[in-house]
């Protein structure tokens, strides 16, 4: 930038020496040798930056009034079952933010995927990035994966979406029946299954690829109401959602009853989608700061 | 910055500039040599007589670096768990990549798992993958044997942290898969879409069409003996419409009317969950069925008269049962005398592709393990 900088000072000064015609041919030919130059380095605070800001989403599980503790506090139900949660992860796409002139700003697809995992706590803050500048009031999320998603190719699997996983490794992903596990809940309760006292639900399913299946994923709108999230070049608005167990258990759905039900997953397409009625209100706004 | 200079002292002055600017450029940029040589292409040819592939060859172009990386990765037991088990294992070529004389097949630690391990040959034209028909692309498939823990039971993570920490000096064949990944696509970073893609690659190479049948087919009106020609009549009247044209499938969903063993194998239905779908199972290929037993999905018949007994005699009625296998009289099952059975065995058996099972391309390189 420097040398730049040096440069058109000498241009300047050359003006007094020699035909400003000349000059101007070879000053634009050095420019231009420049500006060819500027595409392939990375010189990038010289192109302009898209105008946009930031908005963060705050995933904070919780079970009723009690915030989510893995492995060691105990909870109850609707049906007064008693339950330990060791693992919840569910995916969250395609999001789109509402601007209180009504307008909508739709993340960009590829963009778009986040998993959020009780154990993993930087997992739970969704930022996004380059929102318009302006005022929102409301947010809109899929849980789950799209069945476009669910049937790409390998080269549009990148990042959480890697099937690479397993189950062993807290995998999302169905191998043998292609398909994301959209949410996994799983713990321990004395209503558990008889052999190691633990309830599996892995919900997931997008619609089948051939051949129809239900579909398990859901849209979730959380209206800010009085409240709004100001998008500007310095404030990053965070939109802290509270995401409620009880609620996985019990809702329009079902109420679901850990003894009647240990394992849901692939096997019980009607049972999987009561459940997903269920977790498509867990999601509540609980403040903007 | 006063300078003083003659009218071509700064055109000079200028010209360096303008020189300088386009080298300290073409040094910033740093643009990578070219390769000297960079993956070679390979053209896939379909035979003659098959239909248009499934598999998308746009997305993944062969090369000779990728099929021959696939080829590594087929065979190589560093895929599972217990470093024993490749692909190769339960899949072997003198067998048209089936598990000869195994109905189930053992996995890592010798576990058994619950169908008959089913040939890989012409993937290319495959709309579905498995027994169940649960995967619907190539290049999603192999995590499926990978991970399965009575398989190879290792995560596909895991396998490509092993390949990348290739070559191993007490393998078999100290193999460097960061080379190979960089000569078969451009860099050695190894993740899952180009693992998988040089799988597909190879199993794109995979294809069986010169059997003697396939020769009768060209032209070749001598290649079949009278007793293979009277079976391919027969076979077309009582088997094609399932085990349909040059790939001899369909690849639907059927009902064959296997009385279910003790595990209650409910095939498609636990794909699709829909009750219509219960004790179906894929439409096997019949090319190669000649080097293929046991058969059945689960390996129950161990010879092709066995099999032919079975749509004779013992096809069980019920709910799902392919509505083919119901003859006009009531009876289930496909009416054959015993002669038409060797007449249709002799045909099966001009679907053996001598070629493909020796093609020293598709051939284990040395590493794998077959057990």
């Amino acid at each position: 930038m420097a040398f730049v900088t040096g440069l058109i000072i000498i241009h300047f000064t050359m003006k007094n020496i020699f035909s400003k015609h000349a000059a101007f041919v070879l000053a634009v030919f050095t420019l231009f040798a420049f500006s060819s130059c500027s595409d392939s380095a990375e010189n990038s605070e010289l192109t302009p930056v898209t105008e946009g800001g930031k908005l963060r989403l705050e995933f904070d599980n919780v079970v009723g009034d009690k915030n989510l503790v893995l492995n060691s506090v105990t909870y109850q139900n609707a049906t007064k079952e008693d339950f330990v949660v060791t693992k919840l992860n569910y995916f969250i796409s395609n999001i789109k933010l509402t601007k209180t002139d009504g307008t909508t700003f739709t993340v960009p697809q590829d963009s778009s995927y986040f998993l959020i995992k009780e154990d993993t706590k930087a997992s739970q803050f969704v930022t996004l990035n380059n929102v318009p500048f302006g005022d929102y009031k409301a947010v809109e999320f899929m849980v789950g994966v799209d069945s476009l998603r669910n049937t790409a190719p390998i080269e549009k699997r990148k990042g959480v979406l890697d099937p690479a996983g397993s189950m062993a490794l807290d995998g999302m992903y169905w191998e043998w029946n292609s398909g994301y596990i959209f949410v996994k809940l799983e713990g321990s309760s004395s209503k558990g299954n008889p052999v190691n006292n633990k309830f599996y639900y892995h919900i997931g399913l997008f619609g089948g690829y051939t051949q129809k299946t239900v579909n398990n994923t859901r849209v979730v709108k959380v209206e800010f109401g009085s409240l709004k999230a100001p998008v500007t070049a310095t404030a990053t608005p965070e939109v802290h959602l509270l995401v409620d167990v009880l609620k996985f258990f019990d809702g329009p759905g079902t109420s679901l009853s850990i003894e009647k039900f240990n394992s849901i997953m692939d096997g019980q397409e009607a049972k999987s989608q009561q459940v997903a009625n269920n977790y498509a209100k867990m999601f509540t706004l609980d403040h903007i700061h | 910055m006063k300078l003083k200079m003659t009218r071509s002292g700064s055109y000079t002055f200028l010209l360096l500039l303008s020189l300088l600017a386009f080298v300290s450029c073409s040094t910033e940029s740093k643009e990578p040599e070219p390769e000297p040589t960079g993956p070679t292409p390979v053209v896939w040819k379909k035979p003659a007589h098959f239909p248009e592939p499934v598999y998308d060859l746009s997305r993944n172009p062969l090369t000779e670096e990728g099929i021959e990386l696939g080829r590594f990765l087929f065979y190589d037991g560093i895929l599972s768990r217990t470093n024993k088990i490749g692909c190769g294992t339960c899949h072997q070529q003198q067998a048209a990549f089936t598990h000869h004389g195994h109905e189930l097949s053992h996995g890592v630690d010798d576990l058994l798992g619950t169908r008959n391990s089913p040939a890989v040959q012409n993937m290319a034209w495959s709309k579905s993958f498995f027994w169940d028909g649960g995967v619907h692309d190539m290049d999603l498939m192999p995590f499926v044997p990978i991970q399965n823990p009575v398989e190879m039971d290792l995560s596909v993570a895991a396998a490509m942290e092993k390949l990348r920490n290739t070559p191993v000096a007490n393998a078999k064949i100290p193999v460097n898969y960061p080379r190979m990944f960089k000569a078969a696509f451009g860099t050695e970073e190894i993740n899952s879409e180009r693992m998988m893609k040089a799988l597909s690659q190879f199993m794109m190479t995979m294809v069986s069409a010169t059997s003697k049948y396939d020769y009768f087919k060209g032209g070749d009106v001598n290649a079949l003996t009278i007793q293979e020609k009277e079976g391919m009549v027969l076979f077309q009247k009582n088997c094609s419409s399932c085990h349909e044209g040059e790939l001899f499938t369909n690849q639907s969903f059927r009902n064959n009317g296997l009385m279910p063993m003790r595990i209650d194998d409910k095939g498609r239905f636990g794909i699709t969950g829909v009750d219509a779908d219960k004790y179906k199972f894929k439409v096997p290929s019949l090319r190669n069925v000649g080097l293929t037993a046991p058969y059945m999905h689960d390996g129950r018949y161990h010879t092709l008269e066995e099999v032919l007994n079975h749509y004779t005699d013992s096809v069980q009625n019920s709910a799902t049962l392919d509505p083919l296998l119901v003859q006009s009289n009531g009876k289930t099952g496909i009416a054959l005398t015993s002669s038409e059975k060797q007449s249709l065995i002799a045909f099966l058996k001009t679907l053996s592709d001598e070629q493909f099972i020796r093609n020293a391309k598709l051939s284990d390189p040395g590493i794998g393990n077959a057990l």
